[in-house]
C-alpha cells in the first residue's frame, strides 16, 4: 500500500463530544447520537449546516434490535440531506469511523465531517452476551456451546503462558484504568480498586474474572473532522490526524497463536509509516489502546510496538503507562473504567487522544508535554485492527 | 467536570415507562458445511482429521478451505493429519453458554495439531477449538496444560454424525485423570 499518500487537504480535529455511558439509558440511538453530535458541533463552533458529510458507527444491529442501524441513526447523527455512511468492523468500528472520515476529506470531497459512534446494548435480553453467540462458526464452533468469554479467557491464558504475565501483573491495567477514569465526565465503572479486589472478583472462565472485563453500555460519541482550511478559521492550534491503518486477519481464529495481534501491528505499522514515525515507543507521547479487557491492553501495546514482545506487563508494574509514566496508556479511564458502548467507546478513545493533544484533558491531562498520540480498537474474532495517529 | 447528556435508568425503572415493547424476533436457519467442510465432516464420521493443502504455498489447512486464503486459488489436494498434537491453550468454563453457573467446570482451548512438514511454533497453524478432557484445574492455572501432547477421543463409529462432536474431545495421549 501506498504510503506518501496525495491527499487534496490536511485533516484536522475540530471537535468532539459524548453522553454518559450507562449500563441502561432512556434515550433511544439517536437521541443518544444527536446529545454526542451537538456537543462536537458545539465544541467546534460549527452548526449541522456548516457539516458537508456524516461517518457513523454501530456494532451488530442485533445490540440495538433493528436492521439498517446506520440508516435508523441517520438522522440523529445529522445526516439528513447529506452523504452518509456507516462502518462497520465489529469492535474496530470505533477507530474506523474517524479513520472513514479521515478520507472523507483527505479526498477532497468534503471539507467538514460529522462522525459519530453510536452503541445502544441495553435492549438485548436476559442479557447482550447472548447476541455474541451469533458471532460463532455456526457448523464448528456453535455445536461446543460457546460463551463468548471462552476466546477471551484461551488469548489471555496464551499470552500468560508464553509472556509469563501472572494474572496479578495483568490486573493492574484494571486498576489504573479504573483510577483513570474517576477523572472522565462519562465514566460508567470509575473507581479506586486493588489488585485483590479484581483477583476476588467472580470466576467467569478462568484466568478471566469478572473484574477484567469491561461492562455492557449504552452511550454516543462524536467528533467534527475538517479539511486544514477550514481548521485554521476554527483553531490557532489544530489537531491533525497525521497516520490511519486497518487491518484484517482470518476468521480461523484457532489457526494463529493468540499470544500476539499481528493485525494490530500491521494497522499501526501502516498508520505510523503515514506519519512518518520510525521508534514508536519513543516517539509517540500518549495512547489509547482498546481495552475490552485488561490483557488486552497489554497485547494492543505490544501489538501497537509501544512495548517490546511479551514486555508490555513488565512496563506496566514499573508505571510507564500511568498517567504521569513515560509513556500513558489509557489516560481516559479506558473501556474498563470509562465504559464499553462498542463503537461509541472506540471514539471516546480517539476523542481522548485530541483533547490530550489540544491540552482540554482537564484533570486528566498527562504529565508532561505531548505532540503526538495513538489511539486503537480491536473487532470481530481476534481479526481486526483500527489505528489512528493525531499530532499537532 | 463537564456535565455530560444522558438518562440513567435502573432496571426496575424501565418497566415503569410507557412504551416498553418486548419483542422476540423469529428467525430460524439452515446452514450446509460448505464444499471443504462436508469434506472434513465426513472424514470425522470416519474417525480421521481431514485437511487441505495448497501446493503453491505450502500452507496446510486444518479445518480444510476449498481455496487458499493467502492464494486465492483451489487448495489442492485433501491430506489426513494424525488425530494428535498439543495443547496451544486452555482455559476453565465456570459458566455455560448463558452465562448460567455450571456445575462441573468444562475446558476448552486449542489443539496444535501435528503437522507433517510444519516447523514448531509458527504463528499459523492446522488446528481445532475443542473440549479438552483428562486435564485438572491445577494443569491450566501453573500452565502444565499448556503444550501438553493430546490425541482426540472418538465416539464410538455408531454415534458419530459427521459432526465436530464426533470428538468428545482432545486428551492427554498416554491417559490422565478423568
Ligand atoms: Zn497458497
Amino acid at each position: 500500500m501506498r504510503t506518501n499518500i496525495h491527499v487534496k487537504d490536511r485533516v484536522a480535529v475540530v471537535g468532539a463530544g459524548l453522553t454518559l455511558f450507562r449500563r441502561r439509558m432512556l434515550e433511544t440511538p439517536q437521541e443518544l447520537a444527536a446529545a454526542a453530535a451537538r456537543m462536537a458541533l458545539d465544541e467546534a463552533g460549527l452548526t449541522l449546516e456548516d457539516i458537508d458529510c456524516v461517518v457513523t458507527g454501530t456494532a451488530p444491529d442485533a445490540f440495538d434490535g433493528v436492521h439498517f442501524n446506520g440508516e435508523y441513526l441517520g438522522d440523529g447523527s445529522g445526516a439528513v440531506g447529506k452523504s452518509m455512511v456507516r462502518v462497520y468492523v465489529g469492535g474496530g468500528t470505533g477507530v474506523m469511523i474517524p479513520v472513514a472520515a479521515w478520507w472523507h476529506v483527505a479526498s477532497g470531497k468534503c471539507r467538514t465531517v460529522l462522525a459519530v459512534g453510536e452503541e445502544k446494548m441495553s435492549p438485548a435480553l436476559p442479557h447482550p452476551q447472548y447476541v455474541f453467540a451469533y458471532i460463532w462458526d455456526p457448523i464448528l464452533e456453535r455445536p461446543l456451546e460457546p460463551n463468548l468469554i471462552w476466546i477471551f479467557a484461551m488469548e489471555m491464558r496464551r499470552y500468560m503462558a508464553k509472556c509469563g504475565g501472572k494474572k496479578e501483573d495483568i490486573a493492574l491495567v484494571s486498576v489504573k484504568n479504573k483510577r483513570n477514569a474517576l477523572d472522565h465526565p462519562a465514566a460508567q465503572v470509575a473507581g479506586n480498586i486493588t489488585v485483590e479486589d479484581v483477583l476476588n472478583s467472580e470466576t467467569l472462565v478462568w484466568p478471566v474474572n469478572r473484574l477484567d472485563i469491561s461492562p455492557v453500555s449504552d452511550g454516543a460519541a462524536a467528533m467534527v473532522l475538517a479539511s486544514e482550511r477550514e481548521a485554521r478559521r476554527i483553531t490557532d492550534n489544530p489537531v491533525y490526524v497525521e497516520g490511519i491503518g486497518w487491518t484484517l486477519d482470518n476468521t480461523h481464529w484457532y489457526n494463529r497463536d493468540l499470544y500476539y495481534p499481528r493485525y494490530v501491528e500491521y494497522a499501526a505499522r501502516m498508520a505510523y509509516k503515514m506519519a512518518g514515525i520510525e521508534k514508536p515507543i519513543k516517539e509517540i507521547d500518549v495512547a489509547e489502546p482498546y481495552d475490552p479487557f485488561d490483557y488486552k491492553e497489554l497485547h494492543h501495546l505490544e501489538g501497537l510496538q509501544l512495548a517490546p514482545r511479551c514486555g508490555a506487563w513488565k512496563l506496566l508494574k514499573d508505571g510507564f503507562y500511568d498517567r504521569d509514566g513515560e509513556l500513558p496508556s489509557s489516560p481516559s479511564g479506558g473501556l474498563l473504567g470509562v465504559g464499553n458502548p462498542i463503537a461509541a467507546a472506540g471514539v471516546m478513545k480517539t476523542i481522548e487522544i485530541y483533547w490530550q493533544l489540544a491540552g482540554k484533558a482537564g484533570a486528566r491531562q498527562v504529565k508532561k508535554e505531548v505532540y503526538r498520540g495513538v489511539a486503537q480498537a480491536w473487532g470481530d474474532l481476534m481479526q481486526v485492527g483500527t489505528v489512528i495517529v493525531l499530532g499537532r | 467536570m463537564v456535565e455530560l447528556e444522558g438518562t440513567k435508568l435502573s432496571e426496575k425503572e424501565i418497566e415503569t415507562l410507557p412504551g416498553v415493547i418486548y419483542y422476540k424476533p423469529f428467525t430460524r436457519y439452515k446452514f450446509t458445511a460448505g464444499y471443504a467442510v462436508s469434506v472434513f465432516l465426513e472424514g470425522l464420521k470416519r474417525g480421521k482429521i481431514v485437511g487441505s493443502i495448497c501446493r503453491r504455498c505450502g500452507r496446510v489447512y486444518v479445518p480444510p478451505r476449498s481455496y487458499c486464503e493467502y492464494c486465492l486459488k483451489p487448495t489442492d489436494e485433501f491430506i489426513e493429519l494424525p488425530d494428535r498434537g498439543e495443547i496451544s491453550t486452555a482455559v476453565i468454563s465456570y459458566i455455560s453458554a448463558k452465562r448460567g453457573r455450571l456445575e462441573k467446570p468444562e475446558f476448552v482451548g486449542v489443539i496444535r495439531l501435528e503437522t507433517p512438514g510444519y516447523r514448531e511454533g509458527s504463528y499459523e497453524f492446522a488446528g481445532l477449538f475443542h473440549k479438552i478432557c483428562g486435564i485438572t484445574e491445577e494443569d491450566v492455572k501453573t500452565g502444565k496444560a499448556i503444550g501438553m501432547k493430546v490425541k482426540a477421543r472418538w465416539r464410538p463409529p455408531e454415534e458419530r454424525a459427521g459432526s465436530i462432536l464426533d470428538i468428545e474431545c482432545f486428551e492427554p495421549i498416554g491417559g490422565g485423570e478423568d
